[in-house]
């Protein structure tokens, strides 16, 4: 087995070409994928609860607290222990739900996230599903959730979910839009949906540098459009703890309503990796034309660890956004989207369509 | 002119934006600042203050005396009825004149609002507030307090 | 489309229902336990019905078995957040029916803490107001700079919160050495912290987009309801008894009244941010000069108000406090009625938030400051 922590394709490959020694074929694929499966599974899980550690102390550490400190060393081990709370809590269902939708809300929400972090590429060969509609692919399914969250709404029995749920649809199906089309902006330069193509396109140098200035307007609306498509604040129209108690998770308990957490978080971190991937390179360490010094500095850091830094940055930002704002109001959010955010986007786009004939971009 | 509003709009909008997250990163990137207290650990560095009103005791002596009379001025001031003084008899051997003295002074912690109007009205400034402010138990009954220690007794010459 | 179609279209759609909430007597933004049946069409207030008394402990019966001591504790617990006003009304009210005289050192220790106490209310109304808009940082900002106040209050005082620091006739103790030196130091942070307030709120462009021409309240209204304290003066009513009827050493003292006459949550905000810096105007004057003397006027121990009714409004961090007392020449009052501000102040919810949607109803009762426990009593 040959392991190489810069392109992990020969140590996938090793692994495969061994299934397929020990195994017939066909075993040999569907082992594959419970292997992918069970690494997948416990990659989210162990993400998912890293993510609420980091929220809390960065958040913590906005307001002037320390945050968790009392379960392991600087309280790492609090969202463990907060896990198995709710593992063992009862899950109720309050009457005159409708059980099955109830249930199915809750695992839609979780599934979408799921399918979508297939396609993100960790680093050179750690790639699951890489075709070349990649990007589209993300897109689309990440936006699966969305059905989750109207069905939760609906099928509580509870106005204040049902309230939440509503405005979560208008507000992602116009978010999506923004979304979209911040990265079609970048989308012009590379040519491709094809994640692994995006990132290869930027040895040289990162998109948001190269693009000129329609990348970085594209950028901040990508950032600020995918806040908001994740339901997080100042955009968490959908929960408004102040308004709506919790919104369309106010009946869930238990495991369920950590389903609903869990994919927050999970949320968080696929947007932040294509926001990554897509503007700032994905595993592609900082290269700046032809510098061969700097460069072969830049690549003796591990892809992978440039891809979790570059993550982490992004999700810092949007933490950041989320402790220091208030929340918009359903209008205002909507107002921001149509009048502001798209008619920008268009004409950003427009602008990198110039850019990109005329040769502006490096 | 309505594109100048519009871009003017986006621009002062940003820059609010930005002075709001300068203050949050502020405090984010200086943790020296952090107000919290980590409780039950600092108990032994924790002092409140001498005034704080914590809890209604009874002062006693190195010799177990105490100063109250059982006069119940305290009883008639408290305003939620937690404190209850059983006053027995004391008949002195050598001129055969009873006394009124304390048996118990019952207090009930549970019923008290800290109010200090007890303090104010003791004649003899027998009862102070302590600074224990540590009084939940797992048992009700446990906040019904006698605040007078066993086989105490009543300072010579307080009257 | 023709026009005529649209209209049959119009008609022919199915009915909109209206549909009612119940926010409250648990929800996050009542702060405590207020009950508002909510009428709405979609996200639409169509009426806002309070409904009281879920908290209600007949403070002003038990004030009928008291004496006139122990009233003053029962006053605490009304509008906790501005306790020593209240406290501080109720002895002015019982030192007027006997007539006496107090010392001019009481009158200074007792504005000092009430403008200290009514800093801290409006700090924790500024956190508690982010934290309705939705920026929860801001609430952990205003109980870091409020702490610094209940640090000066129990030391004094000997409490935090309910502090039942005014007696008939004074105050219970005298103030403590540390007293002002603790204040100052206060007042030279807290004037740095406040311009920080404003960054992180009044110039943000969500949250004034979130509170301009929101909630508006005409002058005629809040007269006529009674809206009275920041709330009332940002809609235009001079309403400051302060000024108006000053009591204490408020004569003495200069500041400005603060009014506004927008009239909507913004206007309601800024009053207060600006009554935070005149308070601190008002504390610096009289800090260092604190006259000598004794910190209570003698009393009997059993205080008799002549037959006869009194009356005696402060200013408290709300709005005008009302002590009403009727007395039959016994040690406990006949009748204690308390003219709260914030029951006052909610009267207005309906008119200020119809029209408006559900997150702007959370705005407004943000900007109206209610505390529960003053309107139930």
């Amino acid at each position: 087995m040959n392991f190489n922590i810069y392109d992990f394709t020969e140590f996938v490959n090793s692994i495969k070409l061994w299934l397929n020694s020990v195994l017939p074929p066909a075993a040999a694929d569907i082992a594959g994928f419970v292997i992918i499966g069970i690494c997948f599974l416990t990659f989210i899980v162990i993400l998912g609860l890293s993510l609420v550690y980091i929220e809390r102390k960065v958040c913590a550490f906005f307001q002037q607290r320390l945050g968790p400190m009392r379960v392991g060393f600087w309280g790492t081990a609090q969202t463990i222990a907060d896990i198995i709370k709710l593992v063992f809590k009862e899950p109720l269902i309050s009457k005159g739900s409708d059980k099955f939708l109830f249930n199915l809300a809750a695992f839609i929400v979780i599934i979408a996230p799921f399918m979508a972090i297939a396609a993100v590429p960790f680093a050179k060969g750690l790639h699951v599903l890489d075709f070349d509609i990649g990007l589209f692919f993300i897109t689309a399914i990440s936006s699966i959730g969305v059905t989750g969250i109207l069905l939760a709404g609906w099928s509580s029995n509870n106005k204040y979910s049902l309230i939440g749920a509503m405005r979560s649809g208008a507000q992602i199906v116009s978010y999506e839009l923004s979304v979209i089309l911040s990265l079609l902006t970048i989308i012009v330069l590379t040519g491709s949906l094809q994640l692994s193509v995006i990132v290869e396109s930027q040895r040289d140098g990162w998109w948001i540098f190269k693009g000129n200035i329609p990348a970085i307007i594209a950028f901040f609306i990508f950032i600020i459009a995918s806040t908001a498509e994740s339901n997080r604040g100042p955009f968490d129209m959908a929960e408004a703890e102040s308004e709506l108690t919790a919104g369309f998770h106010t009946e869930y308990s238990g495991i369920k309503f950590a389903f609903f957490f869990l994919a927050e978080y999970i949320n968080l971190f696929i947007i932040a990796a294509v926001g990554a991937t897509v503007f700032f390179g994905g595993w592609m360490p900082l290269h700046i034309g032809n510098f061969e010094f700097f460069n072969n500095i830049m690549d003796f850091i591990p892809p992978i660890i440039w891809f979790f830094g570059k993550i982490a940055a992004i999700i810092f930002l949007i933490m950041w956004f989320k402790w220091t704002f208030p929340r918009l109001r359903i209008d205002q959010l909507l107002t921001l989207e149509w009048k502001y955010l798209l008619p920008i986007n268009l004409i950003n786009l427009l602008l990198m369509a110039l850019v990109a004939l005329s040769g502006w971009h490096l | 002119m309505g594109l100048k509003n519009y871009i003017s709009d986006i621009y002062n909008g940003v820059k609010s934006l930005i002075t709001g997250m300068k203050v949050t990163g502020h405090y984010f990137t200086h943790p020296g600042e952090i107000v919290t207290q980590q409780y039950p650990e600092n108990r032994d560095t924790l002092k409140m203050f001498e005034r704080f009103r914590g809890e209604v005791v009874l002062i006693h002596d190195e010799n177990n005396m105490h100063k109250c009379t059982g006069c119940s001025a305290c009883e008639l001031a408290c305003p939620n009825g937690s404190i209850e003084i059983i006053s027995g008899k004391e008949i002195d051997p050598e001129t055969g004149k009873s006394t009124k003295i304390i048996d118990t002074f019952v207090y009930h912690l549970s019923m008290c609002t800290f109010c200090n109007l007890c303090i104010l009205s003791c004649p003899t400034d027998a009862i102070k507030m302590a600074q224990g402010f540590e009084h939940s138990v797992f048992d009700r009954s446990k906040l019904t307090k006698v605040l007078n220690k066993p086989g105490s007794k009543i300072m010579p010459g307080i009257k | 489309m023709t026009e005529q179609e649209l209209i049959t279209n119009i008609e022919t759609a199915p009915e909109t229902q209206e549909y009612f909430i119940n926010m409250g007597p648990q929800h996050p933004s009542t702060h405590g336990v207020l009950r508002l049946l909510l009428t709405l069409d979609g996200e639409i207030i169509k009426k806002v019905e309070p409904h009281l008394g879920y908290i209600h402990r007949s403070i002003e019966k038990m004030c009928e078995k008291d004496s006139y001591q122990q009233i003053v504790h029962l006053t605490d617990r009304m509008d906790y957040l501005s306790c020593h006003m209240n406290n501080e009304a109720v002895c002015l009210c019982v030192e007027n029916g006997l007539q006496l005289e107090i010392p001019e050192r009481v009158k200074v220790i007792r504005t000092i803490i009430s403008e200290l106490t009514r800093l801290s209310s409006h700090q924790l109304w500024w956190g508690v107001m982010g934290m309705d808009l939705g920026a929860i940082t801001t609430f952990l900002y205003g109980f870091r700079d409020r702490e610094l106040i209940t640090d000066i209050f129990e030391e004094t005082c000997g409490a935090r919160l309910t502090m039942n620091y005014n007696v008939p006739g004074g105050v219970m103790f005298d103030i403590h050495p540390n007293f002002q030196k603790r204040t100052k130091d206060f007042i030279t942070y807290f004037r740095k912290k406040l311009p920080e307030y404003d960054e992180l709120l009044t110039g943000n462009v969500i949250f004034t987009e979130r509170t301009k021409d929101i909630g508006y309240l005409s002058k005629e209204d809040a007269i006529s309801y009674g809206v009275t304290g920041p709330s009332g003066r940002a809609s235009g009513f001079a309403c400051d008894v302060r000024k108006r009827f000053p009591y204490s050493a408020y004569d003495r003292v200069e500041f400005k009244e603060i009014i506004y006459t927008e009239g909507d949550c913004f206007a309601r905000y800024k009053a207060r941010i600006d009554e935070m810096w005149e308070s601190m105007k008002i504390i610096e004057q009289l800090i260092d000069n604190i006259p000598e003397g004794e910190h209570k006027a003698k009393t009997k121990a059993v205080i008799k108000l002549p037959e006869g009714e009194y009356y005696q409004r402060v200013e408290t961090a709300r709005g005008e406090l009302g002590v009403y007392i009727v007395s039959d020449n016994k040690k406990s009052p006949y009748r204690v009625k308390f003219r709260s501000p914030g029951f006052s102040n909610l009267s207005a919810l309906d008119t200020m938030a119809r029209g408006n949607k559900i997150a702007d109803l959370v705005a407004t009762m943000s900007t109206l400051d209610l505390v529960i426990p003053d309107i139930d009593r």
